[in-house]
């Protein structure tokens, strides 16, 4: 079990993709408008995770090392286009609202890098945690940050109008930098206070 | 000629790959500590960018479409982008070494850069066709959207180093230190660049 929990916090907190890792910042950057997207973003990027880092994993002792990364990124396309095909079928409106960056899934490095770092190493059931989790942990972020801009932005929660004033800045393309900006400062200080609290602790 | 002047400023300026439309965010933030690697990522980017254009483009259109294989544009795609970067770096390395020198390491971080999937994606859209007032946007068009794009690249990334030069002798909260505060500078940038969506072509 303690393997477990250790894949869960690490895609949680310690290497949260978004705020430790700072990976697939273009996605972060562009949809964090509205909390809806986030979600939906995320969504999607978990399912091409777990199915990649599932693949990946069965494979990697057939694989060549040297052509490597020509195949995990063959896999990860394959698998962007299934997500595709299925959303433009069934949920066309968030297709839309995710336009170029649904595509762009492939050149995400989040899923690149947990490819290379993790489930080319590991067991199939780990990476599918693996996986699991640090999409979770993308999703939470990113939807945490859509949250404030959408608020802050346009007084709505989840597109539902809650107080009549916005900040434009928040939703212009400078209120993502400063939103991610500070969302990255803020958790390194909660992580900072955090882990030094707990060593007093231990030394007392 | 009016159409390409349109796409010029769009693409640099109006709709800037990086601050407004977010692509290729992580050389953005990775390779901007100093003007002259900055200079030589945005070299390389334009270059492959305008090149991807060049050819992505014929094979949506003129055999992809035709075949009915629309739908197999992800993969394609990145494989063209894939091949293409590992073939420029090959003919660079024996053509021409000075400019191998001056851009060669930037070439093997391009391919995972979204900007050049990004353009490749773009330029296919009937979206950006329409806002030059096209119902496609046809080769030369195509090939212009990508050099312009990527001389927007350009410009927001040495603006950046420049920027992140001048950070280096400065004090600010250590809770800021890397990505926090790059993204602040990149905040600034930003609305910089909103200025020119005020300009109504």
């Amino acid at each position: 079990m303690g393997k477990f929990t250790k894949i869960a916090t690490d895609g949680l907190i310690k290497e949260n993709p978004t705020l430790k890792l700072v990976l697939g910042t273009c996605p972060t950057l562009a949809l964090t408008t509205a909390a809806m997207n986030g979600i939906g973003m995320g969504l999607a990027v978990t399912f091409v995770l777990i199915c990649s880092n599932v693949l990946i994993s069965l494979l990697k002792k057939i694989i060549p090392n040297a052509i490597r990364i020509p195949v995990f990124v063959l896999i990860i396309a394959t698998f962007v286009t299934i997500v595709k095909l299925a959303l433009d079928k069934f949920i066309p409106s968030l297709y839309d609202t995710l336009g170029v960056y649904l595509p762009l899934i492939v050149v995400n490095c989040i899923i690149l890098g947990r490819a290379e770092s993790f489930a080319s190493k590991n067991p199939v059931l780990d990476s599918a945690l693996d996986g699991l989790f640090m999409g979770l942990g993308f999703t939470i972020s990113i939807t945490l940050m859509g949250l404030v801009r959408e608020f802050l932005g346009s007084g709505a929660v989840f597109g539902i109008t809650l107080f009549d004033f916005s900040i434009g800045f928040f939703s212009s393309s400078a209120g993502a930098f400063f939103t991610y900006g500070v969302f990255i400062a803020l958790f390194n200080y909660c992580i900072n206070k955090f882990t030094r609290r707990a060593k007093l602790k231990k030394g007392v | 000629m009016g159409t390409i002047l349109l796409i010029a400023v769009t693409a640099m300026f109006i709709n800037n790959f990086v601050v407004v439309q977010f692509l290729g965010i992580c050389p953005f933030l990775g390779v901007s500590k100093d003007t002259k690697s900055a200079l030589g990522m945005g070299i390389a980017v334009t270059f492959v960018m305008t090149i991807t254009c060049l050819i992505t483009y014929p094979i949506y259109m003129y055999v992809l479409t035709p075949l009915n294989l629309d739908y197999l544009e992800v993969i394609v795609f990145i494989f063209v982008i894939a091949s293409l970067v590992q073939m420029i770096e090959a003919v660079l390395k024996k053509f021409s070494p000075t400019l191998y020198n001056a851009m060669g390491i930037y070439l093997p971080l391009i391919t995972t850069n979204c900007a050049v999937l990004g353009v490749a994606e773009l330029v296919i859209d009937a979206g950006t066709a329409s806002a030059f007032g096209l119902t496609e946007m046809g080769l030369l068009n195509s090939v212009a959207y990508g050099f312009f794009g990527g001389i927007g690249f350009t410009i927001a990334i040495v603006i950046m180093s420049g920027l992140r030069e001048k950070l280096k002798t400065t004090n600010y909260n250590k809770h800021l230190k890397g990505f926090p505060i790059a993204m602040l500078t990149a905040c600034f940038i930003a609305m910089a660049f909103y200025v020119f969506s005020m300009i109504s072509i």
